[in-house]
C-alpha cells in the first residue's frame, strides 16, 4: 500500500498548480518580450531564450547531481531566466548573462532549498551580481533600432534627473522607444502583462499599486522634477509588476502586501532622489524581501472567534 | 615533541581560528582582495601571535588577573608597532595596501583570544607552537581566499595578469564576494568533516577547566549556578 499523507485543514482542492501559475507569468511576460525584440532587435529574443534555457538546464543538472526530485517542469526556472534577461541591455555578452543565471539558480534558489525556499528574489540577486561585476556592460544602454545611429544613449531616468525631459516625451516613454534594458522600457506591454496576471488572479494588484502609488507620492514629497514620468522610466514597472509580486518573497496577507508595497516605494523614491546609482528598484525590493517574514508575523489575521495568544 | 606537534596541527585544522573559531574574520574579509596583501597580513599576524604568546606565557605568573587584558594589549601592541615600523621601512607598498588593518592586529581577536585562552595557562614552548599553528591556519585561509578573489575578481595573481581584461567577476573583490567565499569555505570544511564522520563542533579553545579560566562564558555561568 502506498503511503497516505493527510495535511491539516482546510482541505481545499484546486486545479491550480505551480506549473499553470508560472505559465501565466510567462504569457504575461510575452508582450514585453515582443516589444523588446521590436525596439532592440532580435538579439533580445536570443538573450531571453538562452537565459531561460540555461536556467532550466542548471536546475536540472543541480537536482540530478544532488539526487533531488527534478522540479524543472514547474517552469519557475523559465520565469527566473526570462526576468534576468529582461534586466540586461541588448548588447550584453551572453556569457555574462549566464553568470547571472548561475548566481540566480544555483546560489540563491537551489542552495537555499529550491522553489519556495529562497529568501530573496533569485532574478534580482542575479541582476545585482551582474551589475557589480560587469558594470560597464550592464549600463551600456543601446539606442532603439532605427532612431539614431548612436551606440549608447541616456536612459529617461538620467534625463529626468538632468531636467531635460518633459511631458511631450510621455508617449515615447509609454511605448518604450528609448534606451534601457530589454524588458523595462515598454511600460504599455508591462502594464498589459500585469492586467493579464490580475485578471487570471495570479497576483493581487495590491503590491504593484501600493508600490507605484507610494513611489509617486514620495518622489513628489522629495522634490523629484517629474514624479509621474519617473513612474514610467527605469525598472519600476518591471519590478513592481513582476519582481515584487513573487509569491515566495512577498507577504501573504493583504495588509502585509500593502506595507511591502509602501516600503518598496519609499525606498525607491529615496534612492532615486538622493542616491546617484542605477538599480534603486532592485535594491528596494531586495531590502523589503528581507523583512517579509517579520511583516508576515505582524500582520497575521486573527481566526474567527480566536483569542490573542498570550 | 608529539604533544607540541598536536598543538601546532590543532591551530591549522581542528581549531582553525578563522573557519572554526570564526575569529579575525574582519581582516580576512577586508584584506584578502590581493595575494600579496593576504600573505603579508598572514605573516604579520603569525609573527605577532608567536611573539605575544611567548611573552605572555613568560609573564603569566606575574600579571595580576584583574588587569590582565590591558597587560596583554601592551605586549601585543609592542609587537604590532614593531611589525608596522619594519614594514613601513622595508615593504612600503605592502604597508600602504594593508592600511589600517595592520595596526588593528592589536585588537585582533585571534591574538587576544589565544593570549587569554592559551598562553596565560600554558608553558612557553606550548604557547609558541600554539601561536605558530594558529598563525599558519590564519595565513592559509587568508591566502587561499585572496588567490581566488584576485584571480577571478581582478584576473591577476601577485599583480601578473592571468585572465585577460574584461573576463573578471569584479564582485569577488568587493565585500559581497568576500562574504560569499567565506561562507563557501566554511561549508566545504563542514562537508569534509561530515564525510570523515566527524561532527562539526565549534569550540572556543576551551579545555573545560573552568577553575583555571578567567573568562565568563555561558558554560561557566551554568556551572556556577548549579
Amino acid at each position: 500500500m502506498t503511503e497516505l499523507k493527510v495535511s491539516v485543514s482546510p482541505h481545499l482542492r484546486s486545479s491550480r498548480t505551480t506549473q499553470k501559475i508560472m505559465l501565466d507569468v510567462i504569457i504575461a511576460l510575452c508582450p514585453a518580450l515582443i516589444a523588446a525584440s521590436v525596439i532592440f532587435g532580435l538579439r533580445s529574443l536570443l538573450l531571453t531564450a538562452v537565459s531561460a534555457a540555461f536556467c532550466v538546464v542548471l536546475e536540472f543538472a543541480w537536482e540530478k547531481l544532488m539526487k533531488q526530485p527534478v522540479t524543472v517542469s514547474d517552469l519557475s526556472a523559465v520565469v527566473t531566466g526570462m526576468l534576468l534577461a529582461f534586466n540586461v541591455p541588448a548588447t550584453m555578452p551572453i556569457w555574462e548573462l549566464m553568470v547571472g543565471d548561475v548566481v540566480a539558480i544555483i546560489v540563491v534558489k537551489m542552495l537555499f532549498g529550491g522553489i519556495g525556499c529562497n529568501f530573496v528574489n533569485p532574478a534580482l540577486i542575479g541582476r545585482v551580481v551582474m551589475f557589480f561585476s560587469f558594470t560597464a556592460d550592464m549600463t551600456n544602454f543601446p539606442a532603439p533600432k532605427g532612431t539614431v545611429d548612436a551606440l549608447s544613449s541616456a536612459t529617461p531616468l538620467a534625463l529626468i534627473r538632468q531636467g531635460s525631459i518633459g511631458w511631450e516625451e510621455f508617449g515615447q516613454l509609454f511605448i518604450g522607444v528609448h534606451g534601457g534594458v530589454l524588458g523595462e522600457t515598454c511600460a504599455a506591454a508591462l502594464i498589459l502583462g500585469g492586467v493579464y496576471l490580475c485578471a487570471r488572479k495570479v497576483i493581487k494588484p495590491i503590491i504593484p499599486l501600493a508600490y507605484l502609488g507610494s513611489t509617486l507620492l514620495f518622489s513628489w514629497i522629495f522634490g523629484s522634477p517629474q514624479p509621474v514620468l519617473a513612474l514610467f522610466s527605469g525598472g519600476l514597472m518591471l519590478g513592481a509588476i513582476f519582481m515584487a509580486t513573487d509569491y515566495v518573497t512577498s507577504p501573504s496577507t493583504n495588509l502585509g502586501k500593502l506595507i511591502f508595497g509602501l516600503g518598496c516605494g519609499l525606498l525607491t523614491a529615496l534612492m532615486r532622489c538622493f542616491a546617484n546609482s542605477a538599480g534603486a528598484v532592485s535594491f528596494s525590493i531586495l531590502l523589503m524581501n528581507l523583512v517579509v517574514p517579520y511583516i508576515n508575523d505582524l500582520t497575521q489575521p486573527k481566526p474567527f472567534g480566536g483569542v490573542k495568544a498570550k | 615533541m608529539k604533544a607540541k606537534m598536536k598543538i601546532l596541527l590543532n591551530g591549522i585544522f581542528k581549531e582553525n581560528p578563522v573557519l572554526i573559531l570564526a575569529l579575525g574574520c574582519c581582516s580576512v574579509l577586508a584584506v584578502s582582495v590581493s595575494v600579496s596583501g593576504g600573505l603579508g597580513m598572514g605573516l604579520a599576524l603569525t609573527f605577532v601571535l608567536v611573539c605575544s604568546n611567548v611573552v605572555i606565557s613568560l609573564l603569566r605568573n606575574i600579571i595580576p588577573s584583574k588587569v590582565r587584558i590591558p597587560c596583554y594589549i601592551v605586549v601585543i601592541a609592542t609587537f604590532v608597532t614593531l611589525v608596522e615600523m619594519l614594514m613601513e621601512a622595508y615593504l612600503k607598498s605592502l604597508y600602504d595596501s594593508l592600511g589600517v588593518f595592520l595596526s588593528l592586529i592589536v585588537v585582533n581577536c585571534i591574538v587576544l583570544g589565544r593570549a587569554e585562552m592559551f598562553a596565560s595557562k600554558h608553558t612557553v614552548g606550548e604557547s609558541f607552537f600554539d601561536g605558530l599553528g594558529m598563525g599558519i591556519g590564519y595565513t592559509m585561509v587568508i591566502t587561499g581566499m585572496s588567490v581566488i578573489r584576485e584571480l577571478f575578481g581582478a584576473g591577476t595573481l601577485l599583480g601578473y595578469r592571468i585572465i585577460p581584461e574584461g573576463y573578471q567577476l569584479s564582485i569577488l573583490t568587493q565585500a559581497p564576494g568576500g562574504f560569499f567565499l567565506f561562507g563557501c569555505a566554511i561549508a566545504i570544511l563542514v562537508w569534509a568533516m561530515a564525510k570523515h564522520g566527524k561532527k562539526f563542533e565549534p569550540k572556543m579553545g576551551c579545555d573545560g577547566n573552568c577553575a583555571a579560566c578567567h573568562s565568563s562564558c555561558d558554560d561557566r555561568k551554568e556551572a556556577e549556578a548549579k
